[in-house]
């Protein structure tokens, strides 16, 4: 490589000015692997103390019969067991995956259509940019709590705009199926801004050239779009959909506050059933086991995007 | 030369009304916060008129916020933990990320992988585990039981961010001040830290941002009604079981997502590069 030989050169010509340094104390911190590990130190000793140990305990905590306060036997997979055979259980575990796989392919396609939309030129546009993102950054809870009070029995302001309309809107958070679907509805508000960001700033690096030929062969949008623009953007949309996705599966703070896993404990995912079961009733050992469901849902969720993803490189 | 007539009609259609569809759409929410909390009561609980105008604005919930509730606690409470954790995942993250972009060391890649992994980790799947241990370490109830935990989530983000910020400077400067006698702390400090400090100033922003927001720590931590964050002390201290108090609920919501929204709005160049930071360049 051209460059390590200049750098061989400068440092062949620069040895005497380092020679007495060799000498001093704080040599040791100029090897790579000292100075790397040391750098490195700080952040591994927060994360095995607060990630790992946690993850581990959370197993054992799983194979007990803990409750608050009180420790708990060895109890080996009862705690999985006992859940498998639970109906509140199973419809946490339908639910988990209907709610992450219904919004993932909504914000897609939103998000796919308002970046699209942005990439375009018109005025204003940074603001519209900025403006886009708001539904994302702000904290959960309480945009969360805003559609509350949008989807409220009575004075539901959805309600009074489809009254207009004349349809007599449902009570939202009452009767199933509405209750999981307002759920959905407002987890894609919240999610579609980042996957349009995030594919804008992907479109704009795409070589406009590409579009210029095509349109000289005559392509038209639709063909641009799907041939060009989707293929160019398949690393960001993979990045984009694990995050999402892992995001969406652990969701907690939505539910928390619209629907509090009701009604009849019909819409929990595995983080609020994790958190009724293991702080308000108690059952910790059991908690912790339910959220260790999100863990192996996790890896293969990131094993089944990345190998869809490998084999549509492939074709 | 003026566009054709069909060309403004074909902008409306195509570019337009969809743009102005998706802010409604996407903005409404907070437009419905900010009218609720300068709605009187008498407006808020009438169904007959039209419920996207005040007619009387009033600060009274406002007033009800600031005086009856802990609201201004929380909001420093919240203020501080923010600072606080982001102050301490910029010191971890730094030179984490600078270490692994640039030497070379057995197990180096491992632990970048390692740190990877610990990002996508969430944190509904440890808050039970996690809750023991902040009991044991006698945090419980206490700010700093946040300030520690949320650097697990932050420093894995922010390494992650300037693992590939500190690869995209060139090495050259840095050998260069080698060359002529800086240790490699000096070359660090002086040459990379100036050159990183974009990237430095995106992970300081995402980490305040994503620590004011943090929700299932908060609420499992904390239960002293004074050591609350703001959006856990107004999720559960101004819902009294079935009683809601919508006006100044809406005023805390939209003041709470104030502070975001604002360095938001004066990093947004930042906060998007670091959101992509991964996505584009992975």
């Amino acid at each position: 490589m051209a460059k390590k030989g200049v750098l061989a050169e400068t440092s062949a010509v620069a040895v005497p000015k380092r020679l007495p340094r060799t000498f001093s104390p704080g040599i040791i911190l100029e090897r790579e692997q000292v100075l790397g590990y040391l750098l490195m130190l700080p952040a591994l000793a927060l994360l095995t103390v607060f990630v790992l140990y946690p993850f581990l305990y959370g197993i054992w905590l799983a194979l007990t019969d803990s409750r608050i306060g009180i420790p708990g036997q060895f109890v080996g997979l009862r705690n999985f067991l006992d859940l498998t055979q639970d109906s509140i259980f199973q419809q946490t575990f339908r639910n988990t995956f209907l709610y992450t796989g219904v919004t993932t392919v909504f914000k897609l396609i939103f998000g796919l259509a308002i970046a699209a939309l942005l990439n375009n030129k018109f005025p204003l546009k940074r603001f519209v940019r900025a403006a886009v993102l708001l539904p994302w950054i702000v904290p959960t809870v309480l945009s969360a709590l805003a559609w509350l009070w949008m989807f409220d029995s009575t004075f539901s302001v959805v309600n009074w705009v489809l009254a207009r309309f004349g349809i007599k809107g449902p009570v939202w958070l009452g009767n199933n199926p509405w209750p999981m679907i307002s759920l959905m509805v407002v987890n894609i508000w919240r999610g579609t801004p980042f996957y349009a960001i995030s594919f804008l700033a992907g479109m704009q690096t795409i070589n406009q050239e590409l579009y210029e030929a095509a349109a000289i062969d005559g392509a038209s949008r639709w063909q641009m779009f799907r041939h060009i623009t989707l293929p160019l953007l398949k690393p960001v949309i993979t990045i984009v959909l694990l995050l999402s996705v892992i995001l969406t599966f652990s969701d907690f703070q939505l539910i928390y506050v619209l629907t509090r896993g009701g009604p009849a404990n019909s819409t929990h995912l595995f983080a609020t059933l994790a958190y009724q079961v293991g702080l308000p009733s108690g059952e910790i050992g059991r908690g912790a086991a339910i959220s260790l469901f999100i863990f192996p849902a996790l890896c293969i969720t990131v094993f089944l995007t990345l190998w869809y993803m490998r084999r549509q490189e492939l074709d | 030369m003026s566009p054709r007539p069909a060309a403004v009609l074909d902008r409306f259609v195509s570019i337009y009304i969809p743009v102005v569809i998706t802010l409604v759409l996407l903005l409404f929410p907070f437009y419905w916060m900010a009218i609720t909390s300068i709605k009187p009561n008498a407006e808020l609980f009438d169904v007959k008129g039209n419920p996207f105008i005040v007619l009387q604005p009033t600060l009274d919930h406002y007033k009800y916020l600031f005086e009856r509730t802990l609201f201004s606690n929380w909001i420093l409470n919240t203020t501080f933990v923010a600072c606080l954790s982001t102050a301490i995942s910029l010191a971890l993250s730094v030179p984490a990320g600078y270490a692994l972009a640039r030497f070379r060391f057995p197990g180096g890649t491992l632990l970048g992988w390692a740190i990877f992994v610990t990002y996508l980790v969430p944190q509904t799947l440890l808050f039970l585990p996690l809750a023991q241990v902040v009991n044991w370490l006698g945090l419980a109830n206490t700010l700093w039981s946040l300030v520690l935990t949320y650097p697990t989530f932050l420093v894995p983000f922010g390494s992650w961010l300037l693992i590939g910020y500190f690869r995209s400077i060139p090495k050259d400067l840095e050998e260069s001040a080698l060359v002529d006698g800086a240790t490699r702390l000096q070359a660090l400090i002086k040459i990379a830290l100036p050159l990183a400090i974009p990237g430095i100033l995106s992970v300081g922003i995402f980490s305040f941002t994503l620590s004011w927001n943090e929700f299932i720590y908060a609420l499992v931590f904390i239960s002293d009604p004074t050591n609350k964050t703001v959006p856990v002390g107004v999720t559960s201290e101004l819902i009294r079981g079935d009683v809601f108090f919508w006006g100044s609920l809406m005023a805390g919501a939209l003041l709470g997502s104030v502070p975001v929204a604002l360095i938001y709005s004066f990093f947004v160049e930042y906060f998007v590069a670091g959101l992509t930071a991964g996505a584009v360049k992975g």
